[in-house]
Parts: structure tokens; sequence; C-alpha cells
């Protein structure tokens, strides 16, 4: 991992946002993945996205695991803080953390072992719970840091680099996260920014768990002829749903679409997102056929993207277990401790 | 009824052990509870403990109250009166009785009593005849039958029944409609001895003034409360025997006093994981933003935590992790008692790790401890393992009243605020500036351009930066060896009970050992064998520890576990000469007895005596 900071020398033309903020408050140290890795790309994304949307950055909490992706939060996002884990265990922190203060941005980072070998059960749990926050599973399928494993995500018949052909089944984390009650479900690829940023975008704004199956390939271990996560595979399979436009809450909507071209879907701050049908059957509301369009694709060997499923109406964890509004790590001794008379009441029923 | 010819001449006032020997899931545990607390009401320390099998139904379990004037609360290992409600055990139960007990049984069947020894007082109770008689509901018939034998006993050792009754409003009061039933079995049982019974019996509970301040409580209702009054907001949790009551006490009472008045809504989270190590994940995860977190576990969940625990120490992320111990290795015996995850706390996970542990003897300590374990955690910014056990944890403690001073505020350690980070320049989470070990914290979102950092288990600089470079690594590692010697000269202080005279000879132990090593000084003091005592409550050891070891030319270290890990820690941390420190250990899964320590001591001192010899001895029994 790279501490070598970037030269904060910009253009002076450099886009502000609403806070007056570049790209460049957005961005990290220099990235020390290989060239061409596209994980690179979710983490440029990552910038773009929060940058146009114009979140405080230290409001963002990024975490991860461990493996070629869980480096990624290192590269973007310096001024939030920020946590790298252990392998397949940063839900639970995730968990914790949320529990904690719910008025932070979480943008979790995991890869395809990291999700779906090592961490799958706290993935799931993680679902179930329906926290509020961003997952980016960066699906490469393929253990890139211990030189080329097959992951759980690796496709049946998938081909390493030594030309073996995978003899397992894959987990599908968007089809399981649908089953498991995620709110809002997306598939995309790292090399499809016009895609993947407003996808982002509605992620973040979303209330729940948000995951994206970002594929991402390894331009070292997993972007041969015969791998199913090759750049070439993924452009040549890539069969995408929707197309969609976010448009932040506080701007005004210009661009007309013809009636019933396209769908939106309202966010919890107040955001809008516009999905073009790109498949005329496609119901992004319906779980249930959501999760048979995803089989059914993959039988026919294509590479579904875009916003798979999204729920605005379900309750997130902090809802469900009925917090206070105030963040808990706010709470004081005032608000917490019962005092002295309390226990002393407490003390006569023991007796 | 049969009455052996021979009465105990040796009357029993206010000292005797009674078991209730019961199937599981027929609703005796409140009933003999019920009869412990008209006990503890009448002010003479009672220590009742539940033998109960890894089973909701059907298995046999025990109930076991020492009654003593006298203060003597440890596991004493006789039976005075037997009150025999389980066929399935009926044989084993008669024959525990002391010669000269009591047997309680229920009569309804006739039972041959010539088949049975002759040195024991046979009452038989027709119990399940007086129930059929008196209710109609089955339901009924079968829980009233605990509470007639309450009434029996209430009759048989001449009990203040007022207190008992009184007792039962007490605990029904909100439920009013089952006050009158269960008063009347009560009855039933009492009215039934005062008629049939007619033999003397010679053990008595007499009203006494023992229990000035003091409660009956769990340990782990305590720590619960203690992690309330200690402002935890964030639980994170996985069922396990004998734990799982500490998470539901911090439950209730924030139920009760953590509600919002104006919206309802809940000033804590408790969130039932999915295993034990995702448990400690939320924890940390909460922890490292800002809120007091919590989780409570046993061994086997410990196993699955080591992962996390050596995270939070490298990270250094405050953690407060309760271990109420059960008898391993493995699965081991969920449903007892012992002192053996030691070493797995102190040195959990992999490479260099070390943690604070600490050793509450009652629960007392259970609440006054779980309270200091968030402020020593978020001092020393580090995993605070308190290890409790199934002994303490699960079974009614006469104890001190719990107390708590308003004037206390959370040390919340050493954390940066906004206004802080505006007036610092160079500052570096890891960095040792005021040359104790531990640096300074920040939380996520504090200030918009500072202070933000990449917590990682990596190795990092004193900058947080990630880095392999050995000077960084070995830095870091000489740092948190600091951290660990400023923590602990900050721990509770050991206990210390001296000999009436100067002795060469020690005692150190710890935990639940407490109450037997009470009671076993005083037996070895009546055989003339003086020994000085100390209690140590925390890990790492106090100087204290170090200087008793020297001061003594043999210290005996009482412990319930097989392999005497705090001899091993003493030694490991303090280079100590082994063949100093004498291990007594008991590790059948049942709470070490005074009597058990007083022959163990004894035995290797007469053998240490005449020889003086310094090759190390041992003292390692299965139980007594």
């Amino acid at each position: 991992m790279s501490y070598i900071a970037k030269s904060t020398f910009h253009h002076a033309k450099l886009p502000v946002n609403e806070l007056g903020l570049t790209e460049r408050d957005y961005e990290g140290p220099l990235s020390s993945l290989c060239a061409g890795c596209g994980h690179d790309s979710i983490s440029a994304a990552i910038v773009q996205a929060c940058h146009e949307i114009s979140i405080e950055p230290h409001r963002i909490a990024k975490l991860s695991g461990i493996g070629c992706s869980s480096k990624t939060p290192n590269y973007y996002l310096q001024k939030s803080h920020g946590f790298n884990s252990v392998h397949g265990r940063m839900p639970s922190i995730a968990t914790g953390a949320n529990a904690a203060n719910k008025d932070l941005v979480y943008i979790g980072m995991s890869g395809d072992g990291d999700s779906a070998s090592i961490g799958l059960g706290q993935f799931c749990h993680a679902v179930r719970r329906k926290l509020n926050m961003v997952y980016i599973i960066a699906n490469n399928g393929t253990y890139g840091l211990t030189k080329g494993q097959n992951s759980a995500m690796t496709d049946f018949g998938s081909k390493s680099k030594k030309g073996d052909e995978n003899p397992f089944e894959a987990i599908d984390v968007a089809n399981l996260a649908l089953q498991l009650g995620a709110t809002f479900v997306a598939r995309s690829f790292s090399g499809d920014k016009s895609q993947f940023v407003p996808l982002l975008k509605a992620a973040i704004a979303h209330r729940g768990f948000a995951v994206i199956d970002c594929l991402s390939p390894c331009v070292t271990f997993n972007n041969h002829a015969g791998s199913t996560k090759s750049y070439d595979f993924v452009r040549d399979h890539n069969e995408a749903l929707n197309r969609a436009d976010f448009v932040p809450m506080k701007e005004e909507i210009v661009t007309q679409y013809a009636p019933g071209s396209s769908k939106e879907v309202c966010l919890h701050d107040g955001s809008v997102l516009h999905l073009h049908k790109l498949a005329d059957e496609y119901d992004p509301s319906d779980a249930v056929e959501a999760s048979y369009y995803l089989q059914k694709k993959q039988r026919e060997g294509k590479v579904l993207t875009g916003l798979i499923y999204v729920n605005t109406d379900s309750p997130d964890l902090h809802e469900i277990i009925n917090t206070v509004d105030k963040p808990l790590n706010q709470l004081g001794i005032t608000d917490l401790c019962p005092g002295s008379k309390t226990l002393q009441n407490i003390n006569e029923s023991f007796c | 009824m049969r009455v052996v010819q021979e009465v105990n001449s040796n009357s029993k006032l206010n000292e005797f052990v009674i078991k209730f020997a019961n199937v599981n899931g027929t609703g005796s545990a409140s009933a003999n509870h019920l009869f412990a607390k008209s006990i503890f009401r009448m002010g003479v320390p009672v220590s009742p403990r539940n033998i109960f099998p890894s089973n909701i139904q059907g298995l046999p379990t025990w109930y076991e109250v020492r009654v003593s004037e006298k203060g003597y609360l440890g596991r004493k290992e006789i039976v005075d009166i037997m009150v025999a409600m389980n066929p399935q055990s009926f044989q084993s139960d008669v024959d525990s009785v002391e010669p000269g007990g009591y047997l309680l049984y229920d009569s309804t069947m006739p039972l041959d009593l010539s088949k049975y020894r002759e040195d024991i007082h046979w009452i038989g109770i027709p119990i399940t005849e007086i129930c059929i008689r008196e209710f109609s509901n089955p339901k009924q018939r079968q829980l009233f039958k605990n509470i007639v034998y309450v009434g029996a006993l209430v009759a048989l050792l001449k009990m203040n029944f007022s207190i008992v009754k009184n007792l039962v409003k007490d605990q029904f009061s909100g439920k009013e409609k089952l006050i009158t039933p269960n008063v009347f079995a009560l009855e039933l049982g009492y009215q039934w001895v005062k008629e049939n019974v007619s033999v003397p019996f010679s053990i008595r509970v007499e009203q006494s003034n023992k229990l000035d301040n003091k409660i009956l409580v769990d340990g782990n209702t305590a720590a619960g409360l203690g992690c309330v009054y200690g402002g935890a907001t964030v639980a994170a949790w996985y069922p396990i025997t004998p734990s799982t009551s500490l998470v539901e006490s911090y439950d209730k009472y924030c139920e009760r006093l953590r509600i919002d008045p104006g919206s309802g809504k809940k000033k804590f989270a408790i969130v039932q994981a999915e295993d034990e190590l995702a448990a400690l994940g939320m924890v940390i995860g909460a922890s490292w933003n800002g809120a007091r977190a919590f989780t409570a576990t046993s061994g086997p969940g410990v196993s699955l935590m080591t992962e996390f625990l050596g995270l939070a120490y490298f990270a250094e992320v405050p953690v407060v992790l309760f271990n109420v111990q059960r008898g391993g290795p493995s699965t081991g015996m969920p449903t007892r008692t012992q002192q053996s995850d030691l070493l797995a706390c102190a040195y959990a996970s992999h490479g260099d790790t070390k943690h604070i542990l600490l050793f509450p003897a009652n629960p007392t300590e259970c609440f006054e401890l779980a309270v200091a374990a968030f402020d020593i955690a978020e001092r020393f910014q580090t995993p605070v393992i308190t290890l409790s056990d199934l002994e303490l944890g699960m079974n009614d403690w006469t104890t001190d009243k719990l107390e708590w001073d308003d004037e206390e505020q959370y040390d919340r350690g050493k954390v940066l605020s906004k206004d802080d980070l505006d007036s610092l320049d160079n500052w570096g989470r890891y960095n040792d500036v005021d040359g104790d070990g531990i640096g300074y914290r920040t939380y996520p979102g504090v200030h918009p351009d500072k202070g933000a950092f990449l917590i990682r288990g990596t190795s990092h600089d004193a900058f947080a930066r990630y880095s392999e470079r050995g000077d960084d690594y070995v830095e870091g590692m000489e740092r948190l060896q600091r951290k660990f010697a400023t923590a602990a000269a900050a721990l509770p202080v050991p206990v210390i009970r001296s000999a009436r005279q100067q002795s060469l000879y020690g005692v150190i132990y710890y935990g639940t050992t407490d109450p037997a090593m009470d009671e076993a000084l005083d037996l070895l003091a009546e055989k003339d064998i003086e020994l000085d005592a100390m209690r140590i409550r925390a890990f790492p050891f106090r100087e204290a520890v170090f200087a008793f070891m020297e001061h003594h030319t043999r210290v005996f270290v009482v412990e319930q576990n097989r392999d005497g890990q705090m001899r091993t820690l003493l030694i490991n941390e303090g280079d100590i000469n082994p063949a100093k420190l004498t291990s007594v250990c008991h590790f059948d899964g049942t709470p070490i007895t005074a009597q058990f320590i007083a022959d163990s001591i004894s035995l290797s001192l007469e053998e240490l005596i005449p020889s003086v010899q310094p090759s190390k001895s041992r003292v390692s029994k299965k139980g007594a």
C-alpha cells in the first residue's frame, strides 16, 4: 500500500463543487495496484461521485477487509476516516460503526474473495440487518494478492491463467443480496464509468443496504482468453438493464424522457434516479422477478448490469431497533447513567 | 416415616447445606429460589447454586443452598438435607446425604425403605397426592409440588412463615392472581408437616442480622447493570452459556432506564450477531466510532474472537469483553464452572499480543469492574477482558450493595476534539508524545480537514501510514509494551489478607476462589498454619504481586483449572523461579471448596517442612 502523496498541483480551472472542493479534495495517495487494474477505476468513480454530489469528505467513513480491493480505501477520500480491517470481516466492523453513529455515510469496499469466500457469513448478515451502507464488491474473480487462485465468485468453467477450468459453481452475490433483503442491488463494470458513477451516487443517497457488484478485471491474473472476468469478455457479454441518470436533491430536472421509456425512483434524501429502460419487460421493484431474470441471463451467458432492484420503503437497522435520533456516540453521561438514587432502588429489588 | 435411632446431636442453627434434586423444566427453579431468598430475608448469609445440565427439559438438575451464619459462602461438599424429587437421580441423591442428615421425598407412591440406608432421617410427604387433591389444573398440579415442599421446609426448619409469604407477594407483584394459589400451596406443605411430622428436626433457621448492606444477586445481572452505568451504548453478542444472561440483564435495565421519554426511542443498540467473531467486530466498529461498546461470551466464543482481538490490540481500539468461563476445552462442560481461559485470553491472537484482564470475585465487583473496564479500555485503547465464570455469573451471591457516586465522570481517554485538532500541526495517531505509550485518537467525522487516518491491522508508522520498515515496526511494538507497563500501574490493586503472625508462606488466588479461600484460611489457622493471602484482580500484574512472591519462600497458587494457568502467567511475566510457586488446582467443574484448599495446602506443607525440598511440588487433584 502506498502512502506517496499525489501532487496537489492542479489546473486553475479544475471544477469545484457546491462546497468549493475540487476532485483533488476527494482523492488519496498514489495507488500501488497494478497499472490498468479495474479497482483504480472504481476508486476514480468514487472520487467523481462524491465530488459531484458535494458530500463533505469527513462525513464519509470508508471500510474494507483484506485483498487488492480492500487496499483501495487508501487511494481515495483521504479526508475521510477509514478502517482497513481483517479478511472478510468488514461487514461486522461496519455494523458496529453504523450503530454508533448513524449520521455518517458508510462506504464498504470488498472483493469477491473477501465477500463471497471468507466473508460470506458476515456479508449475508449485514444484508439481513438492513445496514445503511454502500457495499461495493470489486469483483475480479480471482485472488490477486496471492497470485491468481479462484474465489467463490469465479464462474464455473472460467479458465485460470494456467489454463485450468473452474470446476465449482460461482456464488452470485447480487442474487444472494436480493434474497436476503438488500434494498438496492446493482451490478456494474469498472470500465463503464457512465453507468457506474450514477449508480454509486444513487447507492449513497439510498437509505438501506446498497450493494454494487462491480466487475473489475485483474490485468495481471485474470484478463486472459477463457476468463469470464476479463475486459474483453465483460465488454462482449455486458447486457445493460437500464441506464441511470442521478439528479441530486437540489437540482432541477431538465431532461425530458419519452413517456414509458424511463422510470423515476425517488431516493431518501430527495434525489431522483431516472432509469432508462433498456430491457422492455424489466421491473427493478420486483425482487422475485429480478432474481429470476438474473439467473436466466446468467444461463444465457450474459453479464447483466444496471440497477437490478431498488426498494425505497424499507426501514434500515436503526429504524428497526428504534434508536434515538441523536447518534449514540454523542450521548453523554447524563443521557446514559441512571445515577445513585436509581441504583438504590435496584439494590432494593435484590433484597 | 423412619427415624434413625441416634438423632444428630449437633443441632445445626443457621449452618447447613440443603440440596434440591429436581427434573429440569418442571418449575423447580423459582420455588428453590423462593426458599433461598427467604433465608436471605431472615438476615442469614446464603449461597445458592444451580447445578444444571446442558438441557432444557427432562434431565436431572440440582439446587444447592449453603446457609452460613458465619458467612462462609463457598461451596461445601456435604448435604445435610436432601429434597429428592427426581426418581432418575434418587439413589445417588440418597447416597450423598451426610449420616444423620435428612431426606425429604414424595411418598405418594409407596417406597420400600428397607432397601435404603438407615443412617439418615426419611421424611415422606405425599406431595403428588396433595397436589392432585387440591388443584384441578394439570399444570398447577405439577408446578405447586415445588411450592408444597418449600412450605414443608418452612415448617421443618421453623422459618419465619410470614417472611416467606411476603416474598411470594413481592415476587408476584403485578401478577396478583398468582399470589393466592402460591401461598395456598405453601400452606399445604406447612400444615402437612405440622400435623404429621413428629421427628425432632435438628436443623433450624433463626432470624439473624448478618446482612446489613447486603444484596442477593448474580454476577451477570450485576455486570449487565455495570454496562448500563458505565455508559455502554452498543452491545453485540452471540448467545452462549453461561454469558447469555449478562446481555439480557443489560437489555432489561436499558429497556427500563434508557428510553428517551419524549420519543420512546432507545438510547442503546443491541445487535445479536451471527457468531462471536462478528460480535467482536461490531464492538470494534462501534468503539472506533466513539461509542462505548461491549460483548459477552464464554471460552468457545473467545476462541473465535482471537482474530479480532489481535486487530484491536494492534490497531489500538478499545474493546470491553466479558468472558464468563465454563469448563473447556472445546465445547467442554457448558454448564460447569472453571477458570481455564486465562492464558487463552492473556495472549489471545497470533503475533506478540497481550491483553488486560480483570478478575471479579463477587457480583459487586462484577458491577464495579464492568464500569471500570470501559474507562480502562478507553484510557489504554486496547481490549479489556473481564474473566468471570459460571459460578459467579449464573448463581445468586450474598454480596455488598452496588454503589454509584454521582460525581463520577467517564474517562474517555486521549481523544482529540475539533478544537484540539485546529491547534495541532503535526498530529500522528500513534505518536507517543506523552511517553506513556498512549497516542491520541480521533473519531470519524470530527474535523473537515484534520485527524482522518486509515486504521489498520497491517504494520504502520507513528502517523498510521502503512510501513514494512523494521524500525517503524519495532518502535510501534515497543510502544505497545510501554503502554502495557503504564496500564499495569493503573489497574485494580490486589486484595491482601495478612496472617496473624509473620509467615514464610503465601497464597495467591483470584475470582470465585475467594469465598472458599476465606474459609480455608480459617481452617488452616485452626491447625496453626498461617499464610498471607493475595487476591489478584488484574493482569498485567502490579509490582505488589511480584513483591508478594519475593517476600515469601513458598507461594501456593490456587485456581480452578488443570494446568495452573495463573502460575504460568506469574512465572512468565515476573521471571519467577517456578520452584517457588506450588499449584493447587481444582478442575472437576464444580466450584472449589475450602476443605479442598485447606487439605491440599496442609498436605503440601507437611511434605515440605521436614525436608525443605525446593523442587517444584504440585498438588493437583481431580476435585475432592
